[in-house]
């Protein structure tokens, strides 16, 4: 069974996404909401860490609306963007939810 | 300031404001108000609650004051039964309020 | 019964959420629910011996976390590298029994948990 993480904190000022990213477990995702999407960038200092969680076949969603809002749309790392409608069908599908904050 | 003759203040459920403002007359007073006759085994389990809040700085539920009476004073006193016997019907919320502490969190 | 994990991350005093997350554990223990606490990232913060807070405007932490056990409340985990980045002092902490977990540990920790709660 598995764990959603939510992150809402950005990268650049934070460790939350670190640590996130050092404890999910295989089988998990990951979805970056809020100020938590600054971490689709590429420039991210959190980028190495977060290919090598997708090259163990972690799932990183950003959530569209978030990233919109603050125009993040190119220089992205290889994350799905999704709507609230998959967020909603996310936190179902998997057995517990971890928010970072 | 409250003068001695006056009671000190409490809030909406009964339980003294500050603490600072208990001593044993009122104890006895809050007591009668239960309908509790303040004997030994009232005052020594009175005094283990302040004992905890002091080491804890929270007013004991039920199972914590008595677990925290069973380590305290042993297996005999340290039962259910034991405490209802003497702070009837509610002995965590009762021994709490005549022990000049806040009411117990989570506590009914 | 379901069994509930607390995840707590956050220092003792600049934010509630430290406090916050004590007492939603003393509640669920209160219930007779089975709950543990795991301390971790700036949560570990909350483990530092000494700690003094304010008299009369802050209640201590240290102090409520050792009531856990009475509150049946068995076990605190903590992260381990989370109390090593910080240079936390595992010899000097405010209470005695902590189960420190590695990175691996804490993974199935979460996943053997029902429920997560996050502070």
């Amino acid at each position: 069974m598995s764990t959603l993480h939510t992150v809402n904190k950005s990268p650049f000022a934070d460790q939350t996404l670190q640590s996130c990213l050092t404890l999910c477990a295989n089988g998990d995702s990951i979805l970056l909401i809020e100020d938590g999407t600054y971490g689709a960038l590429t420039a991210a200092p959190t980028t190495a860490l977060l290919n090598s969680v997708i090259a163990r076949g972690i799932t990183v969603y950003a959530l569209g609306d978030d990233l919109a809002a603050r125009g993040l749309h190119s220089q992205l790392n290889n994350i799905t963007t999704i709507n609230y409608q998959t967020f909603v069908r996310l936190s179902c599908e998997h057995k517990t939810i971890q928010s970072w904050y | 300031m409250t003068n001695s003759n006056s009671f000190p203040a409490i809030d909406q459920d009964g339980y003294l404001l500050s603490r600072t403002d208990w001593n044993p007359a009122i104890a006895r007073q809050l007591a009668q108000a239960e309908h509790i006759e303040l004997t030994a085994n009232h005052w020594e389990i009175i005094e283990l609650v302040q004992e905890f809040y002091r080491e804890f700085e929270l007013s004991p539920a039920s199972r914590a004051l008595v677990r925290y009476t069973q380590q305290k004073l042993g297996n005999d006193k340290g039962r259910s039964i034991y405490l209802m016997g003497l702070f009837a019907p509610h002995p965590a919320l009762l021994v709490s309020k005549i022990a000049g502490l806040p009411r117990p969190a989570n506590c009914f | 019964m379901k069994s509930l994990l607390c995840i707590s991350r956050h220092s003792p005093y600049g934010t509630a959420i430290a406090r916050e997350a004590l007492e939603a554990v003393l509640a669920a223990a209160a219930f007779e629910q089975n709950i543990a606490l795991l301390l971790m990232d700036d949560g570990v913060w909350q483990l530092k011996d000494q700690q003094q807070p304010i008299a009369g405007i802050q209640k201590s932490l240290a102090r409520n976390l050792n009531a856990l056990e009475m509150f049946g409340v068995d076990t605190v985990y903590a992260h381990q590298p989370s109390a090593q980045k910080r240079g936390l002092n595992t010899a000097e902490l405010c209470i005695e029994s902590i189960e420190w977990l590695d990175d691996d540990q804490v993974r199935q920790l979460i996943s053997n948990h029902d429920h997560l709660l996050s502070f």
